[in-house]
C-alpha cells in the first residue's frame, strides 16, 4: 500500500500527532519504557540492577516469540502448538556451530561461526524446517494442522536429546546435558572502543557481551526490528492475503489468493522469528538443553498471544511481558513474599513445617500451578478477545455477537 | 520406518515369546490410553475443543480413589475376596460420579461462556483448567510418586514359551473392551446418544429439533469424565504408582490416539489407543525408549498427511 492512500498516517517519531491512536501511544510508551528501564533499574537498586536487566533481556526472547507466533496464529489464523520446535532449532544452531560441541561429533572439528551470521542461519534453518513441515500438512483443516504441529513440537526436542552420546549417528547435541560453553557474541566486524575497559563512560562500566546491559540493548534492537518487520508484513499484500485466508479460506481462494502458498509463507516466516529468538537465547544463556523447549513453552507463547490480543502487535507485546512477569517473577517470588509478610504481621510460626503443613514457603510454592491456571481462566472469561485486540477483529467480533443475540432471542420466544 | 520394520522382523522372529510378552504389555497399556482417548474424541466431536484438562481428570480419578480406598478399610494383601472387588466397584462408581460432576462444572465455568468467543479462547481456558487441576493435586499430595495399592490378583497364565499373560493384563483389557462396547451401544441406541450425534453434526439444526444443547454437551463431558476416572483407577491398580502430572503425557498420547483413529469416532479412539500402546511397548522393548515418542508422533503426522481424517474417520464437510 503506498503512503498516498494514507496521507495522514501518524508517525511514531512525530510527537505532535498520533495521541488519539491507541496502538501508537502504546508503542511510544513501550519504547520510552525500554530506554528508561536500565537507568531506572540501576538507580532503584543502588547500582546493582544487573539481575533486573538480565530478566528483562530474557523476557525479550518471549516477546520475539510472541510476535512471531502472532503472524501464524493472529494474522493467518493457523493454530501452531509446536512453536517451541523452531525455537529449539534456532538455539541448537547456535549451540552446534558456535561452540566446541562438534569436536566430539563424527566431524571432529569445532566450528565457531560469528553470532551475527548465526542469527540469520538460525532464522533460515527454522524457516526451512517450517516450510518442510508445512508443505505436506498445510492443506489439512485447522485443528488437524494444530495436531501436526503439536506432534512436531514433541518430536524435535526429543531428537535433539537423542542425538547425544550413544546415539546411532554420533554425538551432535550433547544429549541430556545439552550444549554448554557457547561463544558469547562480540561486536561485529571486530569493532572495539574505549567502552570495553570501562574508563570512557562512567555510567557504562563495561560494554561487551558479558554484561546484561549489552544483551538488553541487543534485545531491544532485535525487538524493534521484528516489530517493524511484522508491521510491514501486516500492511503488505501478503498480510492482506493472510487475513483473507483467516476469515474465509474458500472466498480467499476464489478471489485468486494461492492459499497453500500463503499459509506456507505464514508458517515459514513465523518459524523464522522463532529461530531468530532461539539463536539469541542460546548465545545469551551460553547453554542449550532439550528441557527448555518442551510443550509448555509452545503453550506459554500461545497464551501470551491470545491473552494479549491476537493479531495486534502492541497487545501481543504487552501479553508477553505480562505473562513473563507473572510466570518468572511474580510466581517465583511469591513464596518469599509470603514468608516476609507472615513474619511482619506476627504469623512467623506459619513458616516452619509442622505435621502436614510443610511451611508457608513451600505451601505457597505449591500454589504456582493453581494461580497461573486461575489467571488464564479468569482473563479469558472476562476478555475472550484478549487484553488489546486489533481493532479490525474487535469490530468483527462485536458484529458476530450481535448476530448471535438476534438468534438467541428467537430461540427463547 | 521401513528400515525399522526390516530390523524388527528378524528380531521378533528369533524370540517369539518376548514378542508375545510385549504384545500383552502393549495391549494393557493401550487399553488405558483408549479409555482416556474416548473422552477426548467425544468432546472434540461435539464442540471441536481439544480439552487439555481431560488428561488431568484421568489423574484426578486415581487421586480421588486413594482416600476412598482408605475409608473403605481396604489394605494391600487381601486380594482375592469377593468383598474386596465389590468395595472396589463401589469406590469406582463414587469416583466416576465425582469426576463427572467436576467435568460438568469445568464445562459450565470455563467452556460454556466462551462457546461463541474466538476459537482459541476456550483452548486457553482448557489449558488453564489443566493447570488448576494439576495445581490442586500438587497442593494435595506434593510432587512425589504416590504408591497406589495393589489389589489385582498376581497370577499369570502361560502362553507357551516364556510368555505369559497376567490376570492383571486380562482384567485391564477386558474392562476397556466392556467400556467401549457399552459406550458404543449407548451412543448408537439411546436417545441421549442420538442427541449427541445430532449436536455434533449441526448444533443449530439440533437445537431447532428440540434438543437441549447445553444438557447434551454437559452429558458428553460427564461420560468422558466417567471413562477417564475409570482409566485413572485402572492405571493406579495396574502400575501401582501415580503422580500429579501423570495426566499430561497420558493425555497427549490419548489425544494422539483419538486423532489417529479418526477424531469423533468411538471405535477409532479405542483402536488408536491400543495402537499407541503397542507402538510404545514395541519401541521400548526392541529399540530405545528415548525415541518412543518420536515414533508415535511421526506416525501421527504421517497418518494425518495421508489420511487426514484418521483411520476410521469419515470425511466431514468444512463447516
Amino acid at each position: 500500500m503506498s503512503t498516498a492512500q494514507r496521507p495522514n498516517k501518524p508517525r511514531l517519531a512525530d510527537l505532535t500527532s498520533g495521541w488519539d491512536d491507541r496502538d501508537l501511544i502504546i508503542y511510544r510508551l513501550l519504547l520510552l519504557f525500554a530506554i528508561v528501564f536500565p537507568f531506572g533499574a540501576t538507580f532503584l537498586t543502588g547500582g546493582s540492577g544487573g539481575a533486573l536487566i538480565n530478566t528483562a533481556a530474557d523476557a525479550g526472547v518471549y516477546v520475539l516469540l510472541a510476535i512471531g507466533l502472532n503472524i501464524v496464529v493472529g494474522y493467518a489464523g493457523l493454530l501452531d502448538l509446536g512453536y517451541a520446535a523452531f525455537f529449539a532449532i534456532g538455539a541448537y544452531t547456535v549451540g552446534m556451530f558456535s561452540s566446541g560441541q562438534l569436536y566430539g561429533s563424527p566431524l571432529h572439528h569445532e566450528i565457531h561461526l560469528p553470532f551475527w551470521l548465526l542469527l540469520f542461519v538460525g532464522m533460515f534453518a527454522a524457516a526451512g524446517f517450517g516450510a518442510l513441515l508445512g508443505a505436506p500438512t498445510l492443506r489439512l483443516r485447522g485443528d488437524y494442522l494444530a495436531i501436526v504441529t503439536l506432534g512436531f513440537g514433541e518430536i524435535v526436542p526429543r531428537i535433539f536429546r537423542y542425538l547425544g552420546p550413544g546415539s546411532v549417528l554420533g554425538n551432535w547435541t550433547g544429549g541430556v546435558n545439552g550444549i554448554a560453553g557457547i561463544d558469547p557474541p562480540s561486536l561485529p566486524f571486530g569493532i572495539s572502543g574505549p567502552w570495553e575497559n570501562g574508563a570512557a563512560f562512567g555510567f557504562l562500566p563495561r560494554f561487551d557481551f558479558i554484561d546484561p546491559l549489552a544483551f538488553y540493548i541487543l534485545m531491544v534492537i532485535l525487538v524493534v526490528l521484528c516489530v517493524i518487520a511484522a508491521n510491514n508484513l501486516y500492511r503488505s499484500r501478503l498480510g492482506r492475503a493472510w487475513m483473507a485466508v483467516r476469515e474465509d479460506e474458500v472466498a480467499a481462494a476464489a478471489t485468486g489468493v494461492n492459499t497453500v502458498a500463503i499459509k506456507l509463507l505464514a508458517f515459514a516466516i513465523g518459524a523464522s522469528f522463532s529461530g531468530f529468538a532461539g539463536t539469541y537465547y542460546g548465545a545469551k544463556l551460553s547453554l542449550v538443553s532439550s528441557e527448555n523447549f518442551a510443550f509448555v513453552v509452545s503453550v506459554t507463547v500461545l497464551i501470551m498471544v491470545v491473552l494479549g490480543g491476537m493479531g495486534n502487535i502492541p497487545g501481543v507485546i504487552i501479553g508477553a511481558l505480562g505473562i513473563y512477569y507473572v510466570l518468572f517473577n511474580l510466581l517465583t517470588n511469591l513464596p518469599d513474599l509470603a514468608v516476609n509478610a507472615a513474619n511482619s504481621i506476627g504469623l512467623g510460626f506459619l513458616n516452619t513445617s509442622k505435621g502436614d503443613w510443610i511451611g508457608l514457603h513451600d505451601e505457597v510454592q505449591r500454589l504456582n500451578f493453581l494461580v497461573f491456571g486461575l489467571i488464564l481462566v479468569l482473563v479469558m472469561l472476562l476478555r475472550p478477545q484478549g487484553l488489546l485486540p486489533s481493532r479490525v477483529r474487535e469490530q468483527e467480533l462485536a458484529k458476530g455477537i450481535s448476530e448471535e443475540a438476534v438468534f438467541d432471542l428467537r430461540e427463547e420466544s | 520406518m521401513a528400515i525399522l520394520l526390516v530390523l524388527f522382523i528378524p528380531r521378533a522372529a528369533s524370540d517369539p515369546s518376548f514378542f508375545v510378552q510385549i504384545l500383552v504389555y502393549g495391549l494393557a497399556n493401550g487399553a488405558i490410553y483408549a479409555l482416556i482417548a474416548l473422552g477426548y474424541t467425544m468432546v472434540y466431536g461435539i464442540i471441536e475443543l481439544i480439552n487439555f484438562a481431560h488428561g488431568d481428570i484421568f489423574t484426578l480419578g486415581a487421586f480421588v480413589s486413594l482416600p476412598l480406598i482408605g475409608a473403605f478399610g481396604l489394605t494391600e494383601g487381601q486380594s482375592g475376596s469377593l468383598g474386596l472387588y465389590a468395595a472396589l466397584l463401589v469406590i469406582a462408581i463414587i469416583v466416576m460420579l465425582i469426576l463427572g460432576g467436576v467435568n460438568v462444572l469445568i464445562e459450565r465455568i470455563a467452556y460454556r461462556p466462551l462457546r461463541h468467543a474466538p476459537r482459541l479462547a476456550p483452548l486457553i481456558t482448557a489449558v488453564g483448567m489443566s493447570f488448576i487441576l494439576e495445581g490442586l493435586m500438587y497442593i494435595w499430595r506434593g510432587a512425589n510418586n504416590i504408591h497406589y495399592p495393589d489389589f489385582l490378583p498376581a497370577g499369570r497364565i502361560s502362553l507357551g514359551g516364556s510368555a505369559s499373560i497376567g490376570y492383571k493384563d486380562l482384567i485391564v483389557i477386558a474392562l476397556a473392551v466392556v467400556f467401549v462396547i457399552v459406550l458404543t451401544t449407548f451412543i448408537n441406541r439411546s436417545k441421549l446418544g442420538k442427541a449427541m450425534r445430532a449436536t455434533a453434526q449441526d448444533q443449530d439444526a439440533a437445537q431447532l429439533m428440540g434438543i437441549d444443547i447445553n444438557r447434551t454437551i454437559a452429558a458428553t463431558f460427564f461420560i468422558g469424565a466417567i471413562l477417564a476416572g475409570a482409566g485413572g483407577i485402572i492405571f493406579g491398580l495396574y502400575f501401582n504408582t501415580v503422580r500429579f502430572d501423570l495426566g499430561f503425557q497420558a493425555g497427549l498420547f490419548a489425544f494422539t490416539a483419538a486423532v489417529f483413529g479418526g477424531i469423533g469416532n468411538i471405535q477409532g479412539a479405542a483402536i488408536g489407543g491400543l495402537f499407541i500402546g503397542l507402538v510404545k511397548a514395541y519401541s521400548d522393548g526392541y529399540f530405545t525408549s528415548q525415541l518412543t515418542d518420536v515414533w508415535i508422533f511421526s506416525i501421527l503426522i504421517l497418518v494425518l498427511v495421508f489420511r487426514p481424517t484418521g483411520l476410521l474417520g469419515m470425511r466431514v464437510p468444512e463447516k
